[in-house]
């Protein structure tokens, strides 16, 4: 079994790299010194909300090029890659909207503003679930995949739309790479962000590995029990 | 190329005959969009200082809601009447099939939007009717039409069927609505079409983006 070997050394790199992210952004690097001193401890949050963000973008792209795989091929392969990619990012775009939540009631004073990013985050969900209410509607394997599918495809496409209309309507949300920004990072914090962006981003690729491994085993213990009724 | 388009217009003449036979869409679209405006009219009523500040939410809602039932009704008749596998055994594109679909829902709705424009002049006192307006309109239902043809092709064929129709429509058809609503809003407050160049751009780019995909992928949604 020399994937499962490849995946415990996955398993554990992405456990010390979250260990050390953790570290690094709770205890080395440095308060903020550009805001308000009672949001301090709650700007930490950054090194977690725009990780987590960024792997559901990440993870409804793979979705979406998975899908579009899947049409080309119809190889059940890129179906697996597609759902699984999707349920990792149900989790993290929740992570992303709950956590931005927190932050914003002591920043903004509030729990919720209509802000863009925020916005986008809550539709990415809904097309997340829609995605998966849809799957539910579908008994028959090959057409659950095949439906899915297309509607990876335009679910994703409508995602940046929907991020430029809300922009266009109004925005209060601070931009972080944007170094004109005053929103801008410190050193000693930059180094913390962009170790836990790269930690999480292995964080996912051992989630969906190992998701994918289930869902191979699903597909055998299903092909097996439909022998089994066979017979 | 030209028989593409024959293909086109056969189905898409199949459907309004259908449709002015049974009036069956119509009538509840029309009917459900007449009592969403009464509901928003009383919503509304004292809340707020002018109910002609809410006219561009309730105009794009209604149409939103009212235009869903339509298409949800486009592929379920077909499938009930065994009358979709016949079309899909005809030896023809099978694009040409979602065309002629999506035109028939895109006049379906245009009928309706004709239909209660004049009740919210009525209703609401604004007036709506303009050249710029119903640009507006028009480009905004040809993206609804495009996207709602395929989801309803997908839903048809699930459990659910038109119940998921809107749970999968509304979060993709998002930018169009805002886009849709904020340029009513400029034109109400008297500004003109071109300070909303960017929206209309979307809106077009919405329109033409999920026309393409829905023309890829349409094989794929028909498929047996």
């Amino acid at each position: 079994m020399k994937s499962s070997r490849s995946l415990l050394v996955l398993n554990t790199v992405a456990a010390v790299a979250i260990l050390i992210a953790v570290y690094l952004a709770l205890v080395q690097a440095p308060e903020a010194t550009n805001v308000v001193e009672e949001i301090r401890p709650a700007q930490r949050i950054i090194y977690f909300h725009v990780p987590s963000a960024w792997i559901s973008m990440v993870a409804f792209f793979v979705t979406f090029i998975a899908s579009i795989l899947y049409l080309r091929t119809n190889n059940v392969r890129w179906d697996i890659w597609a759902y699984s990619a999707a349920e990792i990012g149900i989790g993290f775009t929740i992570a992303a909207t709950v956590s931005g939540s927190i932050w914003a009631k002591p920043a903004w004073n509030t729990w919720w503003t209509w802000d863009p990013r925020l916005t986008t985050y809550t539709i990415v969900l809904l097309l997340f679930i829609a995605y998966f209410m849809l799957r539910g509607a579908i008994d028959e394997p090959g057409r659950r995949a095949r439906f899915a599918a297309v509607y990876g495809i335009f679910a994703f496409l409508s995602v940046p739309l929907t991020f430029m209309s809300i922009r266009w309507w109004n925005t209060i949300h601070p931009v972080i790479i944007d170094p004109s920004a005053e929103f801008g990072l410190g050193p000693g914090m930059s180094t913390a962000f962009f170790f836990s962006l790269f930690a999480f981003t292995i964080l996912f690729v051992d989630l969906l590995a190992n998701r994918i491994m289930v869902a191979w085993d699903e597909e055998r213990v299903a092909a097996l029990r439909e022998a089994l009724t066979a017979n | 190329m030209k028989r593409y388009f024959q293909v086109v217009w056969a189905v898409l003449w199949k459907d309004l005959r259908i449709e002015l036979r049974t009036k069956d869409v119509f009538t509840s679209m029309a009917v459900f969009a007449a009592l969403a405006l009464l509901i928003f009219n009383f919503a509304f009523e004292l809340r707020i200082p002018d109910k002609s500040m809410v006219v561009p939410g309730v105009l794009w809602v209604t149409i939103a809601f009212a235009g869903v039932l339509g298409l949800g009704r486009a592929f379920i008749s077909e499938k009930d009447r065994g009358s979709l596998a016949g079309l899909l055994l005809a030896p023809v594109d099978r694009s040409a099939i979602y065309f002629g679909k999506m035109l028939a829902s895109l006049i379906f709705i245009l009928v309706v939007e004709a239909f209660i424009l004049p009740l919210i002049v009525v209703f609401f006192n604004v007036p709506l009717i303009t050249a710029p307006l119903l640009l507006i309109l028009l480009l905004g239902t040809i993206g609804f039409a495009a996207v709602g043809t395929i989801f309803s092709a997908l839903a048809v064929n699930t459990r659910a069927r038109e119940v998921l129709l809107p749970v999968l429509l509304f979060p993709v058809l998002l930018p169009l609505l805002i886009a849709g609503i904020r340029t009513t809003i400029g034109l109400l407050e008297g500004q003109s079409l071109a300070e909303h160049a960017n929206w209309l751009q979307l809106i077009v780019f919405f329109d033409i983006l999920f026309l393409v995909v829905a023309f890829l992928t349409f094989d794929y949604v028909v498929e047996e």
